[in-house]
């Protein structure tokens, strides 16, 4: 290193106390340009996961009948996890969930698929309108877009409902039975343009020459699609997937807010609504923590498994 | 450029081939793209794809339509009238009016707190994420694999996931229910640094860090004066995909807040929205406060769709 380093940067001098003791590793530079982000990286993230598997191993008792002689926080060992998974409405919140990611992780990966295939495959007019106007979903919170649809779904308000009432066809969103299927259809409005996009960027990176070959060879646009670029967007389908399978297990926004008009819901519906509700209204953070960890336990199972199933159908 | 002479890790040449071979690539990309789009394009084919596309658009559409409608209504149209169509009576300034003047303007609150959490979280969080991954692409330090390795984890682990225990911690460092309770974890964005490290990676070139360094640029110049602006399209990415994702998170706020004063515009419309049934009134306030707050958001994603195509999307899907 026979660089001089003088650090003349506002903000940092820091780095000048530092720099001499590491020469031959860039010295202090790569730890103060990465110095911010480990902070906060260990404060919302690392803390809190230690946090809550901590927490989700001890049990706080309070003696007395308002906790007035003390409280006793003590190790439970696997206690809070029994509790949580003895939790008949918590289980089937998770069951409830891999139904629901089972038909709607499909239905919008094969629906944003085609409809980048569609788009990309110039036989469309006004590609750039129709992109804007799929992807605009992904810019409105969830729980506006949960807003917007309630107002769709509720008897009364919903032009649709009006409209199948005088085709003869009487409509329930909110029902017992179809309530899930409304909030997956919040859910495919908000995502699909979003993953779209991703499938998109991947189509674009094909080389052209593929394309000219397949022209060479008289191959259709089906064949193409078949062929060339499905194969070749792979990589694009098992991220979009991963993610969705990911943000399934997360459900949250779209069932409290529907809990209002939807007495199908209740304060268990989903694993993330069933931690809230252990948290904020049975004020039993230990439990919530052990329920937490366990969805991110599942999340990460799933994931894990997906990407097992894909990479050995792919070698 | 010598072996010995310089501290950069040793992939980096490895990582200029692969810069100047993915320019080539997209040049090749947008030629063949032209060629492609005049090509085999037949008028049946044409029409049956674009009203296929269109009925699918309908569908993306109608929920944004039926507020516009429905914010144009008084409150007894908004449930006698049909909702795809305007009623007589046209009620949409004094509807707005209402949403901006309620409650002593609470709703023009609730939407620069969104701002100022969306904006200055992701700015500072872009900034953070291109540092950190262009000091793991560009420098071999102790650590690093496992700084890396820890990151990639945070990108899997749920972000409701991490809501809760970190409630616990912030009411016990006393954070919670402040503006920094929602605006700290939102300046961090693992995904983010990981593209910035594979940006950076692919994109710097050491040999211009090196040439920096030569005209006796310190480390930390050579970062903000070069590394930044080639990084540029990629922070771009970083940027707009961390500011939809904090305009867009609920369950954080959520849990932090208790004081409206702080809240942002999704949970200011949703604590209006669950009054309805008490205060009908409230419809017109949600159905006007919604449509205030798409706007700029819908505007925003159809300008900014073009920016969303390119590196975020490539640099992962690669990875």
């Amino acid at each position: 290193m026979t660089v001089t380093r003088n650090i003349t940067t506002a903000g940092a001098p820091a780095s000048a106390r530092r720099h001499r003791g590491r020469a031959g590793s860039g010295g202090a530079a790569p730890w103060v340009l990465i110095a911010p982000f480990l902070a906060l990286f260990v404060l919302t993230f690392i803390l809190p996961i230690i946090v809550a598997i901590g927490s989700s191993f001890t049990r706080v008792t309070r003696s007395g009948l308002f906790g007035e002689a003390g409280v006793v926080t003590e190790f439970a060992w696997f206690q809070n996890y029994a509790q949580a998974l003895a939790d008949g409405n918590f289980v089937a919140s998770i069951w409830r969930m891999l139904l629901f990611g089972i038909i709607q992780v499909p239905v919008m990966i094969v629906l944003c698929t085609i409809l980048a295939l569609l788009l990309e495959s110039a036989s469309a007019r006004w590609p750039g309108f129709f992109r804007a106007a799929y992807f605009l979903p992904y810019g409105i919170p969830g729980v506006i877009a949960t807003i917007l649809w309630s107002f769709l779904y509720v008897p009364g308000l919903s032009p649709i409902i009006d409209i199948a009432a005088v085709v003869g066809l009487p409509l329930d969103f909110l029902g017992p039975s179809t309530v899930l299927w409304s909030i997956a259809n919040i859910v495919t409005w908000t995502y699909t343009g979003y993953n779209m996009m991703i499938i998109i960027a991947q189509l674009k990176s094909i080389p052209a020459e593929l394309y000219e070959a397949a022209k060479v060879d008289g191959a259709s646009s089906w064949r193409v699609a078949r062929s060339i670029q499905l194969p070749l967007i792979r990589p694009a389908l098992v991220l979009t997937t991963v993610f969705s399978i990911i943000g399934t297990l997360q459900l949250f926004a779209e069932p409290q807010v529907l809990q209002d008009v939807a007495p199908a819901i209740d304060s268990q519906y989903t694993p993330n609504l069933s931690a809230y509700t252990t948290a904020f209204a049975y004020n039993d953070y230990n439990v919530a923590a052990a329920q937490s960890v366990l969805i991110a336990l599942v999340a990460f199972l799933l994931s894990f498994v997906f990407l097992r199933f894909t990479n050995r159908r792919s070698s | 450029m010598t072996a010995t002479a310089h501290t950069p890790v040793e992939n980096d040449t490895r990582s200029l081939t692969t810069a100047s071979d993915s320019a080539r690539a997209a040049r090749r990309r947008s030629r063949g793209h032209d060629s492609d789009r005049s090509a085999g394009r037949s008028p049946g084919k044409t029409i049956i794809v674009t009203v296929v596309l269109a009925l699918v658009a309908v569908y993306f559409l109608v929920p944004a339509y039926w507020v516009v409608v429905a914010a144009t209504k008084t409150t007894e149209d908004l449930f006698a009238t049909n909702g795809f169509w305007f009623a007589p009576t046209f009620a949409l300034w004094e509807n707005l009016g209402r949403v901006i003047s309620y409650d002593g303007g609470v709703f023009l609150r609730w939407f620069a707190n969104s701002v100022l959490y969306a904006g200055v979280g992701a700015l500072l969080a872009t900034y953070f994420a291109a540092a950190g991954g262009y000091a793991l692409a560009k420098y071999a330090f102790r650590g690093r694999d496992t700084i890396f390795g820890l990151v990639l984890g945070g990108v899997l682990v749920p972000g409701t996931a991490t809501a809760l225990p970190l409630f616990l911690l912030f009411s016990q460092m006393g954070l919670a229910n402040t503006y920094w309770s929602v605006l700290l974890p939102s300046l961090v964005s693992p995904f983010g640094l990981f593209l910035c490290r594979i940006y950076a990676n692919a994109t710097v070139d050491a040999s211009l860090i090196e040439a920096g360094r030569i005209d006796g640029a310190s480390e930390l110049r050579i970062f903000h004066t070069l590394g930044l602006r080639i990084m540029t399209p990629a922070l771009v990415t970083v940027f707009l995909f961390q500011l939809v994702g904090i305009w867009n998170n609920y369950f954080l706020p959520l849990v932090m807040l208790s004081d409206s004063d702080l809240f942002p515009i999704t949970l200011g419309l949703n604590n209006w929205r669950s009054q309805v049934d008490r205060l009908p009134e409230f419809y017109e306030l949600t159905t006007g406060g919604v449509l205030l707050s798409i706007i700029p958001l819908a505007i925003a994603m159809i300008v900014l769709q073009r920016f969303w195509r390119g590196g975020l999307t490539e640099g992962s899907v690669k990875a």
